[in-house]
């Protein structure tokens, strides 16, 4: 099962090689990897989904602890959070098509980002099922270019993975 | 206090307590060997990289203070890789620091260039590239307490010419700020409550236990805990030392060249008490096998370790040291009874042993006058391969740090090194490397830096013309096909001799003596070539994938 995991981890040179190495060489599975700078410039946090039962998790946890810049892990997966992903999607556009697509990005509450003579681009937020319905809408138009930024994901409520 | 980056990188090494350092001088260290030149800071040089970072690590398992060692860019650097690795895989604290092409000229496969940083990151607790002069000392603050701290292990320090060069303000070390390491301590007191119980409602004890019991120098608070629970206690090769071997709860090593008592005891009894161990396939065989009958107790300073290999009943994260002395403060004594009987019967019944051979020098034989003219005080390392497996069977290590050895990466070329570092660390003591022909010869060079640094370092060769364990392999799993495992070997008397080194070859087996009580004497490095039976196998044996208790003699 897909597990989504929130890593907070100080901003330190290397410390993407450092976890995405480690994933790679204990044999853990990546399905998607997020990583920017949270409020406090010195930490950033990343959100990683990896493949894995339990005990796959567990051990991840363990050697992703043992690296020194990693600072807190959280296994969100089971616990209510909101999650989201950006997509962004560039379709081949004539002028009978453009309206049709004009109208399923309305659906799917997409916006349109860029205007070409030939092509659209789309840009839109939500949860990983949106997002594939999304695509799968525009499938039919030829995709010429598509574009996912993995997920990010937040506990809902009091519950937070942060340092405060 | 204005300092080249060099000065401080040295000053900030010294403010360590470190009075050693092991290395080989090149392009891009070129500062920071001038600032060493007059620092007072010892410094071991070494005939290969290799043998620096073992030597580091020799010197750090004998001593317990953080190994040091210096190398240059590209080469020098990637030299250090086994050496660091094997530091890693045997959580030895080394702190190694390499020069690297100035900053500007970085990722430009500049003339001796090489990604240290990226190449050892799996093989490293932790590394840094310096970026700026002003920064070394808190990296070199940080770099020993990540190596010396926790579960210790390597740490690499990347020093770019630019910065070694540049010049900074020295000012001491801040506070460390490091939130997402924190070594473990004292265990979780419910979990010690229930171990406690488990162990006291045994019936048939045994503690597995290994090298965390030398690191965390918990050999101690072991042999209480041993002594009071009537607890027959086994130790993995790393272990070795950190419960006297003369002891009567002692079995000896276990696992796949393990005494047949202890893996019988494993393998009956109702309580498994592992201690500082990694429950490595070496040891387990066929995990399904393991300790069938036992509630497990495991106690580890690395929380990666517990539930890893094998699921255990109850897991209990810290360092040794402090929750052996908890669980010393609940135990009780307990008496003698028929499972201590039991496993002294099988001691008897099944002692380690070998034939001797009218005319012929068995290994085993070598080794055992080693202990008997050293009188067991000897500090011995290791290479790797059969006389790596008789050394840990044959002499009886009563002192932690005393049986230094390549234990997880099992790496030839150690032990001779690794001699080197520890008998710079402990310069009073008698030092042997039980050595073969194969690997003696992965470092030999080294010969040079123990006559440069009169060390008296004495190495045994356990020579049989063959890579043995190979050939051991070859002989029980591929049908005696010797497949590139015999090697026609150099001279060694006279390879020695021209190194300035004393060399013997012994061919006979009244020479063994004489030529040990010799080499004790003698102030210079010693090279003994011990000509034996040249089929010898490492007996008994756990077939790879096998139950422990299944041996081959």
């Amino acid at each position: 099962m897909l597990h989504t995991v929130a890593v907070l981890v100080e901003n330190n040179p290397g410390v993407l090689a450092r976890v995405a190495g480690l994933f790679s060489r204990r044999g853990f599975n990546i399905d998607s990897l997020a990583v920017g700078r949270t409020d406090d410039p010195a930490i950033s946090r990343m959100t990683i989904v990896v493949e894995g039962d339990h005990r796959t998790l567990e051990q991840v946890t363990k050697q992703l602890h043992k690296l020194v810049d990693v600072i807190k892990i959280n296994d969100i997966t089971e616990e209510a959070h909101v999650e989201r992903e950006l997509v962004m999607i560039k379709v081949i556009a004539d002028r009978t098509t453009k309206l049709e697509i004009m109208q399923i990005a309305d659906v799917f509450r997409a916006k349109i980002v860029d205007f070409g003579p030939k092509t659209l681009t789309l840009e839109a937020t939500g949860t990983e099922d949106k997002v594939n319905a999304l695509e799968e809408a525009l499938r039919p138009y030829s995709i010429k270019e598509l574009m996912r930024t993995g997920k990010i994901a937040m506990l809902r409520g009091a519950k937070y993975t942060s340092l405060k | 206090m204005k300092l080249t980056g060099a000065q401080a990188l040295i000053k900030a090494i010294q403010d360590e307590g470190v009075d050693t350092v092991f290395g080989y001088p090149g392009g891009q260290v070129l500062p920071i060997y001038d600032a060493l030149y007059d620092s007072g800071l010892k410094h071991i040089l070494c005939r290969h990289e290799q043998g620096a970072a073992h030597a580091a690590d020799g010197y750090a398992r004998a001593t317990g203070r953080p190994g040091v060692c210096i190398a240059t860019s590209g080469p020098g650097a990637t030299n250090l890789v086994t050496g660091i690795a094997n530091a890693y895989m045997d959580s030895v604290p080394l702190v190694a620091f390499t020069g690297q092409v100035p900053t500007p000229l970085l990722g430009r496969d500049s003339f001796q260039e090489a990604d240290i940083t990226g190449i050892t990151m799996p093989i490293t607790k932790h590394n840094y590239l310096v970026e700026d002069p002003a920064d070394l000392t808190q990296i070199v603050r940080e770099a020993f307490y990540v190596a010396t701290t926790g579960r210790p292990g390597p740490v690499l320090v990347d020093v770019p010419k630019d910065i070694s060069s540049g010049e900074t303000e020295y000012h001491q070390p801040g506070p460390l700020c490091m939130p997402g390491y924190k070594p473990p301590t004292s265990g979780d007191a419910e979990r010690v409550d229930a171990a406690v119980k488990a162990i006291m409602a045994s019936e048939r004890p045994v503690i597995y236990a290994g090298g965390g019991v030398i690191s965390s120098n918990a050999h101690q608070e072991l042999k209480r805990l041993a002594e009071m629970t009537v607890a027959p206690v086994t130790t993995t090769l790393m272990g070795l030392g950190g419960f006297p071997g003369d002891h009567p709860l002692s079995l000896g090593m276990l696992g796949m060249h393990g005494s047949r008592y202890a893996n019988y005891a494993i393998t009956d009894c109702d309580l498994l008490l592992a201690v500082g161990v990694r429950f490595d396939d070496r040891v387990t065989g066929k995990i399904e096998s393991f300790a069938p009958n036992a509630k497990v107790i495991h106690i580890d300073i690395d929380p990666a370790e517990l539930n890893k290999n094998v699921p255990v009943d109850i897991a209990i994260v810290g360092n040794l040291k402090y929750v052996l002395t908890q669980m010393l403060e609940q135990l009780t004594t307990k008496l003698p009874g028929a499972w201590l009987d039991k496993v002294k019967k099988w001691k008897k019944e099944y002692p380690l042993k070998y034939a001797s051979k009218e005319g012929a020098i068995k290994p085993q034989q070598v080794i055992e006058e080693i202990y008997n003219v050293t009188g067991g005080k000897a500090r011995i390392t290791t290479e790797v391969g059969q006389h790596q497996m008789w050394a840990a069977q044959y002499y009886t290590y009563n002192n932690p740090r005393s049986f230094i050895s390549s234990g997880g990466l099992g790496t030839m070329g150690y032990g001779f090194p690794a001699a080197i570092g520890v008998q710079v660390g402990c310069p009073d003591e008698v030092v042997f490397d039980i050595a073969g022909d194969g690997s003696i010869q992965m470092n030999i060079q080294e010969l040079g830096t123990a006559v440069q640094h009169q060390l008296p370092v004495n190495v045994a060769i356990m020579n049989n013309g063959y890579l043995g364990m190979v050939r051991q392999w070859q002989e029980l799993f591929y049908n005696r096909r010797y497949s590139h495992t015999e090697m026609p070997n150099p001279d060694f008397v006279k390879l020695a001799e021209s190194y300035g080194a004393e060399g013997y070859r012994v061919e006979s087996a009244s020479d063994i003596r004489p030529v040990l009580e010799q080499a004790v004497k003698s102030k210079k490095p010693v090279l003994m070539d011990f000509v034996v039976e040249q089929e010898e196998n490492v007996v008994p044996m756990v077939p790879p994938g096998g139950a422990i208790n299944k041996m081959l003699d």
